[in-house]
């Protein structure tokens, strides 16, 4: 363990992806400091630090940067053994929860970037991901209910928060609704429960610059596919 | 020590990926070769999501992902380790592995090409791909896990084997000593260590196997070659 503990995250307001790592630092109560970038004009510090990527999030302890959210989720997990432990100790368990991650892999933003026919086929690939978390769900939790609240969230609560979290501002902007309580009844019980978590709580923007913010993304892509 | 079975398909890279792993560390398992185009009923119960190769299955419990598999090998058998000590260097680690995963595929989009717009728009990405390798994963190192070779070479085994049969079929070169001298050099270390070099499909065997593959692909989409 380090003697120092300097901990700064370079990210951004409404990044889904720096949300997971904030709120894995507030549910193992690390202390740090946040940078916010701003990405249409990008640091030089943010180049060096991720030179491969040139993206947010950006972790940097003691001076040395990490990339890549889930990456930076193990390595939190990993380096500060207080608190919950975000991947089950059990390896089995983990590979599940790592197989996981990786297929919750975002799609929201090609349903985000697109309008009529290639909007409903990205839309098409995220409900059939959802349909296929319910059902995984059962054999994931294997029966139980899933019981979170701040003290026991895994990396698998935080990246399912960062992805539907704002579910109702992205119905809102774009005109689809994935997490749907009839079509989806666990999965859509499970996203309401993080929401209410007070980590995940504090972390999320009003609802208001949420949608402001998608708009924005939605029309500089549309007017971009046009162009 | 219980039973452990690894279900692939020869000659792929990600099948490769996990029977490296397992000879690294000395596990003994059972392999057993999946008909892809004729997938068994063992395949559909074990990955029922994906139905996708590889599959570890041990003690009758079923692993998939070969990048989830092979962070499994480590997390159960911790000899002959494929990731450093320190933690600051498994996340780097760790980050060549999720860019193996996310970026490495432009090889295959290549692979699907005859000339034209996207087969450059497929060169210029995995040269990119190949540029961000050379200059910031493995620099000067021998390998991406330093002295010896760790989780990240693994995962970036098809760079070293499987693209130089893209190059061949598809009629470009991509990795050269000039261009992308520590990278050209990785790919022949790579293949000389002994457990690497005694577990790679032949070369000849996998150019045909590959160039009816492309065949076949191309023709669907009414192109020739």
């Amino acid at each position: 363990m380090a003697k120092e503990n300097n901990v700064k995250l370079h990210g951004m307001w409404a990044s889904p992806y720096v949300k997971r790592v904030e709120i894995a630092l507030k549910i193992k109560g690390i202390p740090y400091e946040f940078v916010e970038e701003d990405l249409v004009n990008k640091s030089q510090l943010l180049l060096q630090y991720n030179p491969v990527h040139k993206k947010v999030p950006v972790f940097i302890h003691n001076g040395k940067p990490i990339s890549e959210s889930l990456v930076i989720l193990k390595y939190i997990d990993e380096t500060w053994k207080n608190g919950p432990p975000l991947l089950p100790q059990d390896p089995y368990k983990r590979a599940k929860v790592r197989f996981w991650t990786i297929f919750l892999f975002e799609n929201l933003l090609s349903v985000a970037r697109s309008e009529g026919e290639a909007q409903e086929t990205a839309s098409k690939v995220v409900f059939e991901k959802v349909k296929l978390l319910e059902e995984g769900m059962k054999d994931l939790f294997q029966g139980e209910n899933h019981h979170i609240d701040g003290e026991n969230m895994g990396i698998l609560d935080v990246v399912l928060c960062s992805l539907f979290g704002a579910h109702k501002a992205q119905e809102e902007v774009l005109g689809v609704k994935f997490i749907d309580p009839e079509k989806f009844p666990r999965v859509c019980s499970w996203v309401t429960t993080l929401t209410e978590v007070t980590a995940v709580k504090e972390f999320r923007p009003p609802h208001e610059k949420l949608v402001v913010v998608l708009q924005f993304i939605r029309q500089r892509a549309l007017q971009a596919s046009a162009a | 020590m219980e039973e452990v079975k690894l279900i692939g398909t020869w000659p792929s890279p990600f099948s490769y990926r996990v029977i490296w792993a397992l000879k690294l560390k000395g596990i003994p398992y059972e392999y057993i070769e999946e008909d892809l185009s004729n997938k068994s009923p063992m395949l559909l119960q074990y990955n029922p999501l994906h139905k996708k190769i590889p599959v570890l299955v041990h003690g009758g419990k079923p692993i998939c992902e070969s990048a989830v598999i092979l962070q499994y090998i480590e997390d159960v058998w911790p000899q002959n380790p494929l990731l450093p000590n320190d933690p600051h260097e498994r996340a780097v680690a760790r980050f060549w592995v999720q860019f193996a995963d996310n970026k490495v595929p432009c090889i295959w989009r290549l692979f699907r090409t005859t000339e034209g717009d996207e087969q450059e728009e497929a060169k210029k990405e995995s040269m990119e791909m190949l540029r961000a390798l050379e200059e910031h994963g493995l620099r000067d190192k021998k390998f991406f896990g330093g002295d010896k070779i760790g989780i990240a070479d693994i995962a970036f085994g098809q760079v070293a084997h499987w693209l130089e049969m893209i190059e061949d079929l598809v009629g470009v070169k991509l990795i050269e000593a000039h261009t992308f001298p520590h990278l050209h050099a990785w790919t022949k270390n790579f293949k000389q260590v002994p457990i690497i070099k005694e577990n790679l499909p032949e070369y000849g065997e996998m150019l045909v196997y590959f160039k009816r593959a492309r065949y076949n692909f191309l023709a669907t989409r009414g192109l020739g070659i």
